[in-house]
């Protein structure tokens, strides 16, 4: 297709973005009165993008599956937002937060873009601040700011332990405002099931409400997906239950590039599984990295013993305990970036040192913080030759300050006590780097379309870096996608209201109701979850967090076969016209089947192991990743032909002009 | 003016905590019943003979008791229609006390025996005052206070509505407070007070109504 | 363990619904409520039958879509918790749980378990937000100092999740501790304090008009909330709604 391109403005790397909002088109006030655009999903990306688009002056209409944009699962996200504020004077800057970005990513994604998030990010504090996002301050009254996993400098700004909520709320309070204004109509609980094409531009989506079962058809002059990540593909993820790629896949269906697929992130702090009724995993967020000490046993009896409870992980003493992140990554210990600390568990584990029941956890130790903080205290209070006992008791309080939430959250689910016993973790799929490819405008291939946030593949290259997800999708809904849309629709101007009485939103509502009707009346004999728990098991085996030729050859075939059966042997029960949550999952299960095939697919055509994507023919002696930048410094864009595995490839090439490409160490 | 959810009840705390305040003043008067019957004539006639207390005072303690009957039972009604199909399972005592659930039910007994309280008072006072036109005797207080706990059955009624009072306030009081936007650091403090106040009065009521019956029964 | 779940079924919001009794075995102590739930659907569907609709959505008791009258409580016997964080080591075997729908006027019941909270996204409407522009071309963050108390205390606020628990548990089906909480993260904030008077006012407003009933300060509410949304926030919400009014 003709729309592949990238479209970075030339010049400079720090003057592309001032340079390119200075020769866009706009939209005359007056004109945006006439213009509609449809935004799917109402996350931190969509809902601010929202929430700046009628403010701007357009009709939005947002859509999401929640019953209301404020349980969009950007809520969960618990850590923190970067921003290159450097209000700590460590060093930190516009390139910096960039030149991070490009090298956590591993080399895997655009300078112009990730230059322009770093640029905006400070803005998206000044923003969050003045709409009373209640971060975190520090006792003069001002921003506090915190160090995340990966990088030299604090520049993460939180609430708490729910910055994402806080966020979220507050882009839900910006739409709400123009909710009240009558410049964003909502339609909650209502899914989009097909994008409508008018002669090659997107003009409208096909939407089922979730309530009465309707099938409704809305037009626009632009369509934004800002649908999130499509992690639930591995079934057991820290994405919500609801969480699902069909409005991404039904626009790559209909003509948008699907990027990098392939690269995943898996969080190494979750709470391990429990056993086969395990729905969702539960994420901790990666702030305990920084005081928590990861070890397994040294010697494998010792793990076997404690698998079997024969053995307290208390009882090891400290030259019986391998600290195996301090231990192979001195300078960055247990602060290395996600991957590397997953796949780090991951080896040991599978190695035979895992400490739970499965064996697919590992310890995550406070007790030396507890032991510092303590004596950090009893400094402070005053308090000569203090207790061990006393020690601990004022260190608890200490780490119950930082963590407490967190501890409490851990205590809830596992029924242990984190202050006197190591916590266990193990890493879950999280977050989903690539996605719809979107060129500098967030434009995907379809004229018209767009994508933002999580659902598209632009910012993190092969891995995100902690605390970035919150800062792209503001950075994309706030400042960039309101005025590159403008570039757009200003030749839309004089085009009036789209009708929805034409034979494409004709088709494609046709389109939609035969595959409803087809999954509603299969009566098969197995359910959804059925079907998607053994997918789940396909992608976290052969497709997760180490990959290997065979194994994705395996899973190709696996998928395909699966899928087949799902159509086959499928059971929703219920009918189509009422509140069904069967056939909505059911609907999202079956393009899992296609993308899960597709992610395979990506994954054993990259010959080569780097950020999320860990191929391992493709490694050092040492085990770490073993980039090819020969052959695959590229962004492969994979286009839509019938089956995921006709899929066609494309290439973008990705240039470094400002930035030495190195191996990525963490050493 | 009234129409917000929040003026009502602020209406309902101010008629509440004046409501409240009478109850200590009336308290105060009837405890000397006890102490000194000369004390209670003398206090009694001052209250029914003087014009501000008669025609000032008294009108506005009868609106504010009938405004505070009026206003709760609007409120109730709303919040009724708030919630029209209910529970199968409702275990409301796990998280509040039956005293704030149930204000209207304690309320309501009240009310009944503000009833009898009027007849059994009020009524012939104002007869005695207004209607025959008797002459302002002092003395008569007392004797008639008394003859009205010979009945044990009365008294009975008597300290049961005065339990459902205790209830009434040990809610009531403090809640007042709340809902006029004060929750502060001082609040525990009058919290404590408000709950010693809600047992002490009316138990106090309760006292004088025993201390009478039981005391002419050993005359 | 064994357990006997007496359910609240409703095809939709116009039908006249009924319990129906389901017995669930096999249940594991780690399993969350809501996987309990799953594991009951699983069955049925084997059977044939119409699962049993219930809104949950993050199952990390942070999107406030699960909403469920456990035994007479919302969100179960614990507290600080939403139902997808209840566990099942909570209950004996043998024991009888009755789940019912969030009963609240203002919440219509649209299916099985599931309410229509939208009430809730209204009343946000009327008033919920700081009217800045979110154009980005703000002052820089740091200009505005706040102190650290008040920060704290309006992060407190803020970190209602919108779940409903509060109408859920409170005799009066009130929204008060809901909505003042979001009246009380800006009246706390410089940023807010601006149009605190119009916010207080509006809110309130749409609350009353939303069919929720008076609060009566019982504190049902604050014990049942997940989120410990202090009972501060109803005082607050009505010493701001008494200064607008007198201002107004």
């Amino acid at each position: 297709m003709s729309n592949f391109k990238a479209h970075i403005p030339t010049g400079p790397l720090s003057e592309k973005w001032t340079k390119h909002k200075n020769e866009i088109n706009l939209v005359n006030p007056a004109n945006k009165r006439n213009i509609d655009v449809i935004v799917v999903g109402t996350g931190l990306a969509g809902g601010s993008a929202a929430a700046t688009l009628a403010e701007l002056g357009y009709n939005v209409k947002t859509f999401c599956y929640q019953d209301s944009p404020r349980r969009a699962h950007s809520i969960a996200a618990q850590g923190g937002i970067n921003a290159a504020k450097n209000y700590q004077g460590d060093g930190d800057s516009t390139y910096r937060l960039f030149y991070d970005t490009i090298k956590g990513g591993d080399y895997r994604s655009r300078e112009g873009n990730v230059y322009r998030l770093a640029e905006v990010s400070a803005n998206i504090i000044d923003q969050c601040v003045a709409q009373g996002v209640p971060f975190a301050r520090e006792y003069g009254g001002l921003l506090d700011n915190r160090s995340f996993g990966g990088v030299l400098v604090s520049r993460t700004f939180y609430a708490k332990g729910q910055t994402g909520q806080q966020l979220l709320l507050g882009a839900y309070s910006a739409m709400n405002r123009q909710i009240n204004r009558g410049k964003i109509q909502p339609f909650n609980r209502h899914e989009m099931l097909d994008l409508v094409i008018v002669d090659g531009k997107a003009r409208g989506i096909i939407a089922r409400d979730l309530v009465t079962g309707k099938i409704e058809r809305h037009s626009a002059h632009a369509v934004v997906v800002a649908s999130g990540g499509y992690g639930n593909v591995f079934y057991l993820s820290t994405n919500a239950m609801g969480s699902n790629v069909t409005a991404a896949w039904k626009i790559h269906k209909r003509g948008a590039y699907f990027a990098n697929p392939c690269f995943t992130q898996i969080h190494p702090t979750c709470i391990p599984v429990s056993g086969d009724h395990q729905s969702k995993l539960t994420l901790m967020s990666e702030s305990l990295r920084n005081d928590g000490r990861i070890w397994v046993p040294k010697k494998k009896e010792d793990a076997e013993a404690i698998r079997q409870g024969k053995l307290k992980p208390t009882e090891l003493s400290e030259d019986e305990r391998d600290y195996y992140l301090e231990r192979r990554y001195p300078s960055f210990g247990n602060l290395v970036p996600r991957d590397v600390a997953s796949r780090a568990a991951k080896e040991r584990c599978d190695a035979g040192f895992g400490v739970n029941k499965t064996g697919e956890a590992v310890y995550l130790d406070f007790a030396s913080a507890i032991m510092r903080y303590g004596k950090e205290q009893a400094a402070i209070e005053k308090i000569d030759n203090p207790s061990d006992a006393k020690i601990k008791e004022l260190g608890k309080k200490a780490v119950e300050n930082k963590y407490g939430n967190l501890f409490q959250m851990y205590e809830q689910i596992v029924d242990e006590n984190p202050y006197e016993t190591p916590m266990k973790i193990y890493p879950a799929v999280h977050y989903t780097m690539g996605g719809v490819w979107v060129d500098y405008n967030l434009q995907t291939t379809i004229p018209g379309c767009y994508a933002a946030g999580e659902a598209n593949f632009s910012d993190h290259g092969a891995n995100r870096l902690g605390a970035s997800a919150l800062m792209q999708g503001l950075a994309d809904g706030y400042f960039v996608l309101p005025y590159t849309i403008g570039d757009y629709l200003a030749d839309d101007i004089r085009t009036g209201k789209i009708s929805t009485e034409t034979p494409e939103f004709e088709e494609a509502e046709k389109n939609v109701r035969q595959r409803l009707e087809k999954l509603a009346n299969n009566n098969g004999t197995k359910s959804v979850d059925h079907f998607h728990k053994r997918l789940g098991k396909i992608m976290w085996n052969k497709v997760g967090m180490s990959r290997n030729a065979q194994g994705l050859k395996e899973a190709i075939s696996e998928i395909k076969e699966l899928r087949e059966e799902f159509w086959k042997d499928v059971r929703v029960p219920g009918d189509m016209d009422e509140m069904n949550q069967e056939l909505e999952k059911a609907g999202r299960v079956a393009d899992f089947l296609e993308l899960g095939e597709l992610f395979a697919k990506d994954a054993l055509h990259r010959e080569e192991s780097c950020g999320g994507h860990f191929r391992e023919e493709y490694q050092t002696e040492e085990g770490e990743a073993k980039r090819d930048d020969e052959n695959f410094m590229y962004v492969a864009a994979w286009e839509y032909k019938g089956e995921p595995s006709e899929a066609v490839l494309h290439k973008e090439n990705l240039d470094y002009e400002n930035i030495e490409v190195k191996t990525r160490s963490y050493k | 003016m009234l129409s917000a959810s929040i003026a009502k009840k602020v209406a309902m705390a101010l008629s509440g905590l004046f409501l409240v305040f009478f109850l200590a003043q009336h308290f105060t008067i009837n405890i000397t019943s006890v102490i000194d019957p000369d004390t209670f004539n003398e206090w009694s006639h001052f209250m029914g003979t003087n014009p501000l207390v008669q025609f000032v005072l008294q009108p506005i303690l009868i609106f504010g008791v009938v405004f505070h009957f009026i206003m709760g039972i609007i409120i109730e009604l709303k919040n009724n229609k708030a919630r029209q199909k209910g529970y199968a399972k409702y275990a409301g005592n796990k998280n509040s006390s039956w005293a704030s659930r149930n204000m209207i039910i304690s309320g309501a007994v009240v009310l009944a025996f503000l009833g009898l309280h009027f007849y059994d008072f009020w009524v012939p006072e104002m007869i005695y005052k207004y209607v025959e036109v008797n002459e302002a005797l002092e003395s008569r207080y007392y004797p008639e206070l008394v003859h009205k706990f010979e009945d044990p059955i009365r008294v009975l009624i008597y300290v049961v509505s005065f339990v459902l009072l205790m209830f009434h306030l040990w809610h009531g009081f403090s809640s007042s407070f709340q809902t006029m936007g004060w929750n502060n650091k001082f609040s525990k403090g009058l919290q404590g007070f408000t709950k010693v106040y809600a047992i002490a009065i009316p138990a106090g009521f309760i006292f004088i109504a025993l201390y009478l019956h039981f005391n002419q029964l050993s005359h | 363990m064994k357990l006997t779940l007496k359910i609240w079924r409703q095809k939709n919001a116009s039908a006249k619904g009924a319990f129906k009794n389901y017995n669930v075995e096999d249940v594991d102590g780690d399993m969350s409520f809501l996987e309990m739930l799953d594991v009951l659907n699983a069955d049925l569907i084997d059977k044939g039958e119409e699962p049993v609709e219930f809104d949950h959505d993050c199952r990390e008791g942070i999107c406030g879509s699960c909403n469920l009258q456990i035994n007479g409580r919302p969100h179960g016997p614990k507290r600080h918790i939403t139902t997808c964080q209840l566990h099942m080591r909570s209950f004996n075997d043998g024991d009888t749980i009755v789940i019912e729908p969030f009963r609240a006027t203002a919440f219509p019941v649209i299916k099985d378990l599931v309410v229509d909270r939208s009430a809730f996204d209204r009343i946000q409407q009327a008033g919920g937000y700081i009217s800045v522009n979110t154009s980005g071309n703000t002052i820089d963050a740091n200009s505005i100092p706040v102190e650290k108390e008040n920060a704290d205390e309006a992060f407190n606020s803020a970190t209602c999740i919108g779940c409903g628990a509060c109408v859920a548990a409170c005799v009066n089906a009130s929204a008060m501790l809901f909505t003042s909480a979001k009246v009380s993260q800006f009246a706390l904030l410089p940023q807010g304090e601006v149009e605190a008077s119009r916010r207080v006012m509006n809110m309130v407003e749409q609350m009353d008009k939303e069919g929720f009933g008076g609060c009566s300060n019982t504190g049902a509410c604050y014990i049942e909330c997940p989120k410990d949304i202090s009972l501060e926030n109803i005082a607050r919400i009505n010493r701001e709604y008494l200064k607008a009014s007198v201002e107004s």
